[in-house]
């Protein structure tokens, strides 16, 4: 007789200190972001798809077309165009085009880069309807960037 | 109020049915709102300031839909189960004791009329869940009968008890003993019986598992069962399930309030009216949804052995022990 009437009172003692435990959750702030209203800053190593780094200096592309990256590429896909400008020493790019639909996002092309002309970006918002969107040309991208 | 009887029952007529609908829309948004907090999450903000209109927008969204009736199914009983399911609710907010003189009927049998009423809930589901034609729906109407007739012995002895403390079964005349500070409330009369706060503990536990409500929601158990006896049913005819969730919510809170809580009476004495009636049952319903979010969904048996193994056995012998009080004493 002892017994159950102990676990009875023990057991709605349990449910009580429960609800105590969600009570003083219920005060606290709240932990979630309110994503469209506000983002969180993407942490310095998140892998989001490569982009061209620009020469502090020059304002322009620090990569001058060496197609390393291409080569490195175990998916294929990055394909790299660079011309000699007048008056320049050597090549810079014309054209960088990344088809995001192939990448695993692996790094290969990030490390094989000598001069560090590509990077991570931290984008993330990366939704569309349309595939195309992600084949896209990242030396534009840096020049509209720069405008 | 001096209006002709016909006029004043009309206007409680359609005050109460206007109380069920706001409540029914506005339960909604606390317990979402509610839910959120408890979660650490702000719940809905989208529509309207705090997410205030989001009730409204949930009813535009509902209505708009089709009601289908499942091929196969029993077409009227499957469009009677929302009726009867909501209508018992309305019908006993009719005689609750909002204050002093705020009731639509003064019924000098309110208890057992209420109760008469509120099991009508249990036969609306069955109804639903039977008509649906639906596995799951079938499974859950078993559950739920199963489950509130096991609940609702402990609720009747209870009630018992508190008749036997009471001596009426008339509502507002039981508010009225509870007169006075709080102490003076069926709660805390332990000279009647000293076992009250047990006994108002079981009624509370009896009111989540007659309304269907987590940790005893085994009616919808949407885990299991898709969404138990509401599978088949579509737009306001879900609807309208919903709001009977919410309105019962209110009418058990409603009756813990008058036969526990004091009623309209104010526990400090002071300005005893409908506010007070109100502000004790929306803390009693507030901590249904506390409830709610706390514990997860019992198993079946664990539910029926709540029942009958401890409830059931307290409630009979706080029932025993409140009759030799009132013999001894």
């Amino acid at each position: 007789m002892k017994q159950p009437l102990r676990d009875i009172v023990g057991g709605f003692y349990s449910l009580l200190s429960g609800m105590r435990v969600t009570i003083a959750q219920f005060f606290k702030p709240s932990v979630t972001v309110h994503y469209p209203h506000e983002s969180l800053q993407m942490p310095a190593r998140f892998r989001g798809h490569i982009e061209l780094v620009r020469d502090p200096a020059t304002g322009k592309a620090v990569c001058f077309a060496c197609k390393v990256c291409e080569k490195s590429c175990p998916s294929d896909c990055i394909t790299v165009e660079g011309a000699k400008l007048e008056g320049a020493k050597r090549k810079s790019v014309t054209q960088f085009r990344l088809d995001f639909t192939k990448c695993s996002l692996c790094g290969s092309c990030v490390e094989a880069c000598k001069s560090n002309a590509i990077r991570f970006s931290r984008q993330y918002n990366l939704a569309s309807t349309n595939k195309d969107e992600f084949v896209m040309d990242l030396f534009k991208r840096l020049e509209a960037e720069g405008q | 109020m001096s209006l002709p009887e016909p006029f004043r029952l009309l206007a409680y007529l359609l005050g109460i049915m206007a109380f069920v609908g706001l409540n029914a829309a506005y339960l909604v948004w606390v317990e979402r709102k509610g839910a959120g907090r408890f979660q650490r999450r702000p719940g809905p903000t989208e529509v309207g300031y705090a997410g205030l209109l989001q009730p409204i927008a949930d009813a535009v969204k509902l209505l708009t839909k089709q009601v289908i009736v499942p091929p196969g199914a029993d077409a009227t009983l499957f469009r009677l189960a929302p009726v009867v399911v909501l209508a018992p609710a309305l019908m006993c907010l009719a005689i609750i004791p909002f204050g002093p003189h705020l009731v639509a009927r003064e019924i000098n049998v309110g208890l057992l009329l209420l109760f008469a009423f509120g099991s009508i809930n249990v036969m609306a589901i069955m109804i639903g869940g039977w008509a649906s034609r639906n596995k799951y729906a079938i499974i859950s109407a078993a559950r739920v009968v199963s489950q509130d007739v096991a609940y609702e012995i402990p609720m009747l002895l209870v009630v018992i008890t508190m008749l036997m403390v009471t001596g009426t079964m008339d509502l507002n005349q039981i508010v009225r003993q509870q007169a006075g500070a709080f102490w003076n409330w069926n709660l805390f009369k332990l000279a009647a019986n000293p076992l009250m706060p047990v006994t108002f503990v079981i009624f509370y536990i009896c009111m989540l598992a007659e309304t269907n409500r987590a940790p005893f929601d085994m009616a919808e158990a949407e885990s299991e069962l898709v969404a138990g006896a509401f599978t088949e049913y579509a737009g306001m005819g879900f609807g309208v399930f919903f709001m009977a969730e919410y309105a019962n919510i209110v009418v058990g809170c409603a009756v813990a309030t008058v036969l526990f809580l004091g009623g309209w009476q104010s526990p400090i004495g002071i300005l005893p009216g409908a506010f007070w009636f109100l502000l004790k049952l929306y803390a009693l319903v507030f901590s249904v949804v506390w409830v709610r979010w706390t514990f997860p969904r019992t198993q079946f048996y664990g539910l029926l052995n709540l029942s009958w193994k401890i409830l059931i056995p307290i409630a009979l012998f706080t029932l025993i022990l409140s009759s030799v009080m009132l013999k001894l004493f």
